[in-house]
């Protein structure tokens, strides 16, 4: 998933990029293909080299040899802006339009499960010209109906973010999951799957999916992760397996 | 402006602008004065019940942990937290009976480690009350406005979310571009506490590396106590008077306590003490356990001083230093 996830940023992109996933993601795309993208941490971190993963998107490797080390005021309204291109978050649950959900599971007043909230991740789907989202895919994931909006995506479909006011033209791109990549259809805004790993099928990704997702008329398949790659991640990235356990 | 939706949520901090002006002139300290004292004093002083409480830095990063475990040790109660990514701040101070009711921007998780099992107990079974929601945008603009002396500022981010439904913004027709445009209301917290790598003794501090919402928390707070590593000489800071990032007149209390922010990050310094934050995360999973954690950590001893020497002394905080520097590797017992 880091793998795919890195190569769907072009060079020289700015990358807002929330924690997990997303960051050792990043923090590839820095040491292969992109080694010009601006990684950007929602604290203050501008630009970083990334040395090691972080655990957190504030800590002293979130602004290691960056351009800046500035506030989370500066860097929201940079996006507020339009000077970010991408936006990477994670997600508990997702529907069809991309809305996400990261607040609670169950009711709000009697919540089964209470989660930490919106955090940046409002304002990063909010305000990033594209956004991505890494997560795991399951039924329960992908979901007909969230529990609670906490992130808009394309909300009820097309120009619905535009009418709450969000700024024209932003919204999910991606979705990677262990299964795919899935993106949203030009005229519905309903996600639509592009891509599926290596030994997955399209079956697969359906029986994952609790609503109905639109299929691509030509599923590509993604390419497995290079030795180089491999060896990156475990070794330099993530050391300490603090993700990839 | 036409009004289209209002927010849910309870208006927490706010001010008419005119009645904190003179709250301002009326309370905050103009002439530089000595304001250091002791951390047990700095709490006592400033903490009251029923306050709104928001404290600096980022949950695991230069965070004022030394001032949590002595709001602990206090025995502090009824404070509402604006949990403006909040983590092991938030943790603690929920689970230790000193926050009843808070505001959610980012809370009861604690990032790459997973989820907070004391805080999410705490909410799950009502022990604590969730006021509403917020994004961290949302929050720092909130700060942000009252920093600036205004009622609200507008903003575009929150609009046709559940997070803005339970926010106490509200959503407006702009009267220049006729689009809809959040705005979100000025927060002044009652009390704020915020570590600094060094400030002189009116309060002048400097902040190494991110400053991540502090440069407004600083002036929105109606009583902030600074927190530093070190109280340096006042040439320090007249020498670079670019590096000031909170004036004296913000501040209400200086305290000097070196390696404050244990276990969290303190940038340049020393690294979070993943050790000492994995034994919380294992604890913390029973209210015996959490329980335990305090009456060892904060009830058994005398103040931060002999916290520090219980988590390892100074050979902890040399092995912490090492690892910031990236000279060690970080190990942690929550990824094994």
């Amino acid at each position: 998933m880091a793998s795919v996830t890195s190569k769907i940023i072009e060079d020289g992109a700015t990358v807002l990029t929330g924690s997990g996933l997303p960051m050792i993601a990043m923090a590839l795309a820095l040491r292969t293909r992109t080694p010009n993208v601006t990684i950007i941490f929602e604290a203050g971190g501008i630009a970083p080299r990334i040395p090691v993963l972080p655990i957190s998107v504030s800590d002293s490797r979130t602004f290691h040899r960056a351009i800046m080390a500035t506030s989370l005021d500066c860097v929201m309204s940079t996006a507020q802006q339009g000077y970010v291109d991408y936006g990477m978050l994670g997600a508990a649950q997702i529907d069809m339009y991309g809305n996400i959900n990261t607040t609670i599971i169950g009711s709000y007043q009697k919540p089964k499960a209470r989660l930490p909230g919106s955090g940046g991740g409002n304002d990063v789907g909010s305000l990033c010209w594209k956004t991505i989202i890494v997560m795991q895919q399951d039924k329960k994931r992908f979901s007909r109906k969230l529990d609670f909006l906490t992130t808009p995506g394309y909300l009820d479909g097309p120009g619905a973010r535009e009418r709450a006011g969000l700024p024209e033209g932003t919204g999910p791109y991606r979705v990677v999951t262990q299964l795919g990549v899935m993106g949203f259809d030009d005229s519905t805004k309903r996600m639509k799957l592009l891509a599926v790993h290596p030994g997955v099928s399209i079956e697969d990704v359906r029986a994952n999916t609790e609503f109905d997702l639109i299929i691509a008329s030509e599923v590509s398949v993604t390419s497995l992760p290079t030795p180089e790659e491999v060896r990156l991640l475990h070794e330099e990235i993530d050391p300490s397996h603090f993700v990839l356990r | 402006m036409e009004v289209l939706v209002k927010g849910e949520g309870p208006l927490l901090g706010w001010h008419d602008p005119d009645e904190q002006r003179k709250w301002v002139r009326d309370n905050k300290p103009r002439h530089m004065t000595d304001k250091r004292m002791d951390l047990g004093q700095a709490v006592s002083r400033f903490v009251r019940d029923g306050d709104l409480l928001a404290m600096g830095g980022f949950g695991h990063v230069r965070v004022s942990m030394a001032s949590i475990y002595e709001m602990i040790r206090q025995k502090k109660r009824n404070v509402t937290l604006s949990g403006k990514t909040a983590t092991h701040d938030c943790d603690l101070l929920l689970s230790s009976g000193v926050v009843s009711r808070i505001e959610v921007a980012y809370s009861f998780g604690h990032e790459l480690r997973g989820l907070s099992p004391a805080s999410r107990r705490m909410v799950e079974q009502g022990r604590v009350q969730v006021l509403g929601e917020v994004s961290n945008a949302g929050i720092q603009w909130r700060f942000k406005a009252a920093a600036m002396g205004l009622p609200f500022l507008p903003a575009r981010v929150m609009l046709g979310s559940e997070t803005f439904t339970k926010s106490s913004s509200l959503v407006a027709k702009d009267p220049f571009s006729g689009k809809n445009i959040l705005l979100v209301p000025a927060c002044y917290p009652d009390v704020s506490f915020v570590h600094v790598h060094r400030c002189d003794r009116f309060g002048n501090s400097q902040i190494d590396g991110v400053s991540i919402m502090d440069w407004d928390l600083a002036r929105a707070a109606r009583r902030l106590v600074v927190t530093t590593e070190k109280v340096v000489d006042d040439d320090v800071i007249r020498n670079e008077p670019s590096k000031t990032m909170i004036p004296f007149y913000s501040v209400d209390a200086v305290v000097e306590v070196p390696y404050g922010s244990h276990p969290a990050n303190m940038p340049y310094l020393y690294y979070s003490d993943e050790d000492h934050i994995g034994e919380w995360l294992k604890v913390s999973r029973t209210d015996a356990g959490t329980e335990q954690y305090f009456q060892k950590y904060v009830h058994g001893v005398k103040d931060f001083k002999g916290y520090l020497e219980l988590v390892g002394g100074q050979k902890k905080m040399d092995n912490l230093k090492e690892i910031e520097l990236l000279k060690a590797q970080t190990t942690a017992p929550w990824a094994e």
